[in-house]
């Protein structure tokens, strides 16, 4: 959970220490100022970096994929893209530095065990590796690009939106480009501010012809990957990236797969359904055993996993059961991505509903840095919305 | 480096001599290249002695006086071309040499392409079809570069590349199927007329966005490499897609990948309305290539065996080295830009004038066949009908098919069809039948 919080350089490179860096004589000096300014001796109540607002819950080993290995999200994405390259001969990785291993080590070792023709850099462009990727895919072979933050993503919005997603429908099924998943680092990460923390599902969930996907766990991650991998249209898959560290479970070494379009009912519950995805998953967790335990409420809570095509069956069961719904994103509630839950379930279940359905969400705001402890939808704010939605 | 050393040159007086340096650089640059996939360049060891820069990003001289580099665009690349503007081979050792056979067939698939144009633009107006694209004054381009390829070489195009499909031997019912949008189009009746398809004749099927292409070609020639099948890719567009930032991704992906991929622009003049001298400044799209270190060659594109040649010599080294190369083919778009269109709101009559009368590709091939008494005018007579009568035909049957059937609406937006699009499915059947009157039902497949 801390260390979530002490992630620092876009590269998390451990091996780097900051005052390491090729300054020769000059290395030690930034320490010792440090060291002799009287007030950087005791940390003052300003300099506390905030704690994380989540602690991680991994789920139970699963038992029928094989044998396990404890791996965080980070490793575990690395061992579906080695499954993929092994049992997959056309299968290539591309991106900004994926050479090296990636700025979040997603990559590490893939080159090395699987060759320079199958994974390598690009040039700094995210309009040309979705674009490219869409070449490979349309000639056949398995593409798997990375952006390297979900917040670059934009640059390559005309090739998925217009291109990826319309491939297939637009050739009468002559062409397709099913073969490419593009891969993307999303959500907050304690102090990336508004070019490192975006989640930016709600833009491409108004797009027909992708999948857009989002893990909340390793064993998730890794499930959910080979099968936007194997799934012959072009998938999004985003990686909570404050998770790639601080989530650690027991991984299946071997593949499997998660299906895509099913969300997953993590617990029931009887008076309230709670919906969300990726990180927004732990704090719920948290949240309906605050919701038990200060106000005996029980609440049913969903992992969406697939935003698009979203599974509205699984959702509408659980609100006819409960009467009451709350849905939580980090990305701005104005055309986020609840929106359309809500909509889709207050004309489904109606009349089932005991209380206006519940949106909380970031604010209508650009991601803010010193603000995040206030920006994010945080286990207080989910909370006090059900309490005010039982009260209703 | 090779390349960034010769285009400096290139911008200085001596042109000559830097062509020359650029083709000994080339032969040098075809031993280095043999199979390499994307291997890293050693940077030179660090030797501070030596008055040379060492650093990473280029591998120059330095130089002590200041100086920028003036862009020649007067004297620009040079126009390589075989014909002279009546049709007479200039050099004779350009002269490709092709069968009669191989010629009649250029000269006939050039001017179907011009008839079925003629009959299309003309159904248009009729509002017949709901739009068309002539390819009027670029024939030479379509066929001078398709005969010059593999038939298994996977085509990307923009939207004016119809003479390449009809050259691969795409029928005429098939392109008329897909402008009427009618049952039997490949299609299956989604997308505007022109943009064509077909997965057996490996043309992968056009989308409006322009340049888009251009990085998926790319990504296509890099699949392609991996197959190691003796395949190419080719990629068309047009000299104002090529502004685009997708074409400088496309450019810059292709030759640091080392992909066998042909960039074919064709340069016409005009991006609508937009003459070149608004589209860019400098010496037009061939220059652009050695900036992304990328082989590069303009040609005169209404001269079929030009266009040919330097496809075919392209093509061959593009697959042997896995480099990218980049054939500006200069021309002139006679028609306008679409039905949409009025090009006299821009552009004199008497300047489209000369390129239709004057420097015509398929006039000029007919000189050249008529000199070495390959075509006469009864020929000329009697293909013309035979031709006319061919499109009118398909026409006729493709005017009278059925539409596609509207559940076609629904399928391939994804592999499957899912739940949702299920339910939004049976809703739209709900009330077209409760709606019947209101809805065209008559001209739809059942």
């Amino acid at each position: 959970m801390a260390a979530a919080a002490r992630f620092l350089i876009r590269g998390a490179n451990s091996k780097l220490s900051i005052s390491g860096i090729g300054t020769g004589a000059q290395s030690s000096f930034g320490v010792t100022l440090l060291k002799l300014s009287p007030s950087c001796n005791s940390r003052t109540k300003t300099q506390r970096r905030h704690a994380s607002h989540f602690t991680f819950q991994p789920d139970p080993v699963p038992t029928q994929y094989g044998p396990t290995q404890k791996m965080n999200l980070f490793q575990s994405v690395t061992s579906a893209l080695d499954n993929t390259l092994a049992s997959d001969p056309t299968a290539v990785i591309f991106g900004e530095d994926v050479a090296f291993g990636g700025v979040f080590r997603c990559t590490v070792g893939l080159r090395d065990k699987y060759g320079k023709d199958r994974v390598f850099n690009t040039p700094l462009c995210e309009q040309g590796i979705v674009g490219f990727g869409i070449g490979v895919a349309v000639a056949g072979a398995t593409a798997i690009a990375e952006i390297q933050f979900a917040d670059y993503i934009y640059p390559a919005f005309d090739q998925i939106v217009n291109e990826a997603a319309k491939y297939r429908y637009r050739s009468g099924n002559l062409f397709d480009c099913g073969n490419l998943t593009i891969r993307a680092p999303w959500g907050c990460v304690g102090h990336g501010s508004l070019y490192h923390s975006q989640s930016p599902e709600a833009f491409f969930a108004h797009c027909p012809g992708i999948k857009v996907v989002i893990p909340r766990s390793p064993v998730q991650a890794k499930g959910l990957l080979l099968s936007c991998i194997a799934d012959q249209n072009p998938c999004i898959f985003f990686e909570p990236k404050i998770l790639y560290r601080a989530a650690v479970e027991q991984v299946p070494v071997e593949a499997y797969t998660v299906p895509l379009s099913q969300a997953e009912i993590l617990q029931e519950g009887s008076d309230v359904t709670l919906v969300a995805w990726g990180t927004q998953i732990h704090v719920m967790r948290e949240v309906a055993n605050m919701a038990q335990e200060k106000l005996g409420v029980s609440c049913e809570l969903i992992d969406l996993q697939t935003i698009l095509p979203w599974d509205v069956e699984t959702v509408c069961k659980s609100v006819v059961k409960t009467g009451r719904l709350l849905i939580s994103h980090e990305a701005p509630v104005t055309g986020g991505f609840a929106a359309e839950i809500s909509s889709t379930v207050q004309e489904e279940c109606f009349l089932n509903l005991e209380a206006p359905i519940s949106r909380v969400c970031g604010y209508d705001t650009p991601f803010p840095h010193i603000f995040e402890p206030f920006y994010i939808p945080d286990k207080w704010k989910c909370f006090d919305a059900i309490k005010r939605m039982i009260n209703y | 480096m090779a390349a960034v050393r010769s285009m400096n040159k290139m911008y200085g007086v001596c042109f000559h001599a830097a062509r020359q340096t650029a083709g000994l650089k080339a032969s040098r640059l075809l031993q280095h290249r043999a199979f390499r996939v994307g291997a890293v360049r050693q940077q030179q060891p660090f030797d501070s002695t030596l008055e040379k820069p060492q650093f990473p990003g280029a591998s120059a001289e330095f130089v002590d006086h200041l100086e920028f580099i003036q862009p020649n665009v007067i004297s620009g690349i040079p126009v390589y071309r075989v014909m002279d503007r009546q049709g007479n081979i200039i050099n004779p050792s350009q002269d490709p040499q092709l069968s009669k056979e191989t010629v009649l067939n250029f000269y006939q698939k050039m001017t179907m392409l011009n008839t079925m144009d003629r009959i299309l633009y003309e159904s248009q107006r009729q509002g017949r079809i709901s739009f068309y694209m002539t390819n009027y004054g670029e024939e030479g381009t379509h066929i001078g570069s398709a005969a010059a390829l593999d038939p298994s070489d996977i085509v990307f195009g923009q939207y004016r590349e119809a003479g390449v499909l009809m050259y691969r031997g795409f029928p005429l019912d098939l392109f008329m199927a897909q402008c009427y949008a009618n049952a039997d189009d490949l299609g299956k009746g989604r997308q505007m007329p022109v943009h064509y398809g077909s997965k057996d004749l490996n043309f992968v099927t056009i989308s409006s966005p322009l340049a888009t292409q251009i990085p998926q070609a790319a990504g296509a020639a890099y699949a392609v490499k991996r197959e190691n099948m003796n395949r190419a890719v080719i990629c068309y567009f047009g000299e104002g897609a090529a502004s685009e930032g997708d074409a400088h991704a496309g450019f810059n992906f292709s030759a640091t990948l080392e992909c066998p991929l042909i960039f074919f622009c064709r340069n016409n003049g005009y991006a609508i309305s937009t003459p070149t001298n608004e589209q860019y400044r400098g010496d037009g799209i061939a220059a652009r290539g050695p900036g992304y270190g990328m082989m590069s060659i303009r040609v005169d594109g209404n001269d079929v065996f030009a266009v040919y040649n330097a496809t075919k010599e392209a093509r061959r080294r593009a697959v042997a080295e896995n480099q990218p190369f980049l054939i500006e083919a200069m021309t002139y778009r006679i028609g306008h830009h679409s039905t949409s269109d009025d090009s006299s709101a821009y552009r004199s009559v008497d300047e489209v004038n000369y390129w239709d009368k004057q420097d015509h590709p398929i006039s000029r091939l007919r000189h050249y066949m008529t000199a070495r008494s390959w075509w006469s005018e009864d020929d000329e007579r009697t293909w013309r009908k035979q031709s006319r009568k061919m499109v009118m035909e398909a026409f006729e049957r493709a005017e009278k098919r059925l539409k596609p059937n509207p559940e076609l609406m629904f399928t391939d937006v994804y592999q499957e069809v899912t739940p949702l699009l299920s339910k939004q499915r049976d809703s739209m059947w709900k009330h077209v039948q409760q709606y019947k009157e209101h809805y065209p039902l008559d001209l739809y497949d059942k």
